[in-house]
């Protein structure tokens, strides 16, 4: 098998969840066997199981030691720890292009993306190639963290990295999507940050009065589409109405 | 049926036990800070103990009971009166319909957490009512509590109404009544101005100098003001790596002492993020999420280490403690009634 599953750590991450690690390098290989251990995990859950976290290299499985202990009287970590090598007999890896690609419509430049000018110049293309090697990328979302519906995304193109700002902006409007380093992300909601902004997505990537409540999960694959400020607004009315 | 807030205090929020489930959507658990205190304030009003209560933050609210009303109060002791006359805490209080709850002073501890009989009627977003403040989810429309809010609340069930009536006796002319048994002081949160916490070394404990290590444990660090509900950012020495380091955004947690490369370390609380960059040092013991709930922005705190098999023995035993209480009150509730 040209995947095999790596060596195994797993180790607390203080009294009430441990982690397991798959790997120390992000890696679609890495990838896949996350999202198939976090699957695996949620259809055989444990007693006392409570929620996990699909991160890079790692899947952080929260529990009720109170509830895994059968009230105290086992040791908690070690129930966990025992469900969880029992599992592992049965994990095969997630077949890795089974999730389709979500479309995501960007505005690019202007006032949606202050910072469209600022990429080009650094890479020395115009506005229009950063765009188009931009959109011509297939990502994948290796995680969901920092803020509700943000996605970590890998696979962007070299040729179009730039430096984060040095002192970030206090509030970054929700949609924006931003190049750090050799990250691309959307921000979910208005927070603070520091990425070169690109371009604006009408979609929101958080809605939750909705089931899923985010856009992205985990394991998808993202790819972006160039629209016109007209067709963003008409989008964004769509998408405020439902 | 409802309560009014004339004034909202420092930062009021409805909280519960937590948003459990939706981690690794980016959405954070947050909740009570001081989730001990919440889930006794709700046990001495006969509710379930993950139901709604309002967490408190230094400077009280003043809160208008529209309704005759069964209220606890635990946590910090931030001064409570009811029509003027200083409210005992960590007991029933029966209030009559148009009495005012304010706030004198803190006195010790800077969360408190009052429930009500039958809590809250909101709707659950995502299957919990705490606020997230960031994402303006949850409790009342996202947000903080503010001036002329008001807040519905369900009918008391039978248990709270055999208490009230039992307590209205006693209610002369101020108004309430508090019932003169209270929990046994060892439910009373620690509330010492400095506190001792009790941590398990992190993932990257040994990615730190040994004498950023030896500094950690020996040296206190201070609050600072900039600390809020996502995490308590601490002063003191800093705290470097044997050599510069990224570690790959993963999960943390309530607790959990991380270390932005400026070297100050940063305790997460309640609406912390999902994942981090930054090395963890350390992880907080659950058996003492209540003392650092408690330290008010200001103090020192001192951390210390013990193990795993400690600390979960420490959750066990408080879990334990609260599961006879459960049982205790149940009894006591339906002799008095």
């Amino acid at each position: 098998m040209e995947n095999a599953l790596p060596p195994l750590q797993i180790s607390p991450l203080g009294d009430a969840a441990i982690i397991v690690k798959f790997g120390e390098n992000i890696s679609p290989a890495t990838h896949t066997w996350v999202k198939a251990f976090a699957k695996l995990l949620t259809t055989y859950s444990f007693p006392g199981f409570v929620e996990l976290v699909p991160a890079y290299t790692t899947v952080t499985i929260f529990y009720n030691p109170w509830v895994s202990s059968e009230k105290g009287k086992y040791n908690p970590y070690e129930q966990v720890t025992n469900a969880i090598l029992n599992l592992l007999p049965q994990l095969k890896p997630a077949a890795e292009t089974s999730s389709p690609i979500v479309k995501i419509p960007v505005c690019y430049g202007g006032n949606f993306g202050p910072d469209l000018a600022f990429v080009a110049l650094h890479n020395n293309i115009s506005p229009e190639e950063v765009i188009h090697i931009h959109t011509r990328n297939i990502y994948l979302v290796y995680m969901i963290g920092f803020a509700p519906g943000f996605p970590y995304l890998g696979g962007m193109d070299a040729s179009i990295a730039a430096p984060r700002k040095k002192v970030p902006l206090t509030e970054i409007p929700a949609g924006s999507v931003g190049i750090g380093g050799l990250q691309t992300g959307i921000y979910s909601l208005p927070t603070p940050g520091g990425w070169q902004l690109i371009g604006r997505t009408p979609l929101n990537l958080f809605n939750p009065g909705q089931q899923p409540a985010t856009l992205l999960q985990a394991g998808d694959r993202v790819q972006f589409f160039s629209v016109t400020p007209a067709e963003f607004n008409q989008r964004k009315a769509r998408e405020n109405e439902s | 049926m409802s309560l009014k807030i004339l004034k909202p205090g420092l930062l009021t929020t409805i909280q519960d036990t937590g948003r459990l489930g939706y981690r690794q959507a980016g959405i954070t658990t947050s909740g009570a800070t001081d989730l001990m205190a919440l889930r006794l304030a709700n046990l001495l009003v006969a509710n379930p103990s993950d139901a709604p209560a309002l967490e408190i933050t230094l400077t009280g609210p003043t809160i208008l009971f529209e309704v005759d009303c069964l209220l606890a109060l635990t946590g910090a002791n931030l001064g409570p009166t009811i029509n003027g006359q200083p409210v005992k805490m960590c007991r029933p209080v029966y209030v009559t319909a148009g009495s005012l709850l304010a706030f004198q002073k803190p006195i010790s501890g800077y969360r408190a957490y009052l429930a009500v009989a039958s809590s809250f009627k909101l709707p659950q977003i995502l299957g919990s009512y705490a606020t997230y403040l960031r994402a303006a989810l949850g409790g009342l429309q996202g947000k903080a509590l503010q001036t002329n809010n008001i807040i519905p609340l369900n009918q008391p069930a039978a248990i709270a109404r055999q208490l009230m009536l039992f307590l209205q006796k006693k209610a002369a002319n101020t108004g309430f009544a508090a019932a003169t048994w209270t929990l046994n002081a060892s439910f009373y949160p620690n509330l010492a101005p400095n506190a001792v916490i009790r941590v398990i070394k992190g993932p990257e404990y040994e990615w730190f100098t040994p004498e950023a290590q030896r500094l950690f444990w020996e040296t206190p660090f201070r609050v600072t003001p900039e600390s809020d509900r996502m995490g308590g950012r601490l002063q003191g020495p800093v705290l470097h790596l044997r050599q510069p380091q990224e570690l790959l955004s993963t999960a943390v947690t309530f607790g959990t002492v991380q270390v932005p490369p400026r070297g100050n370390p940063i305790v997460l609380l309640s609406d912390h993020q999902t994942t981090g960059g930054y090395p963890r040092l350390a992880q907080v013991i659950t058996a003492d999420f209540s003392v650092l709930a408690q330290v008010k922005p200001g103090a020192l705190i001192w951390f210390k280490e013990i193990n795993l098999p400690e600390a979960q023995q420490l959750l066990l035993a408080q879990e334990s403690k609260l599961e006879n209480l459960k049982k205790i009150l149940n009894l006591k509730f339906k002799y008095l009634t």
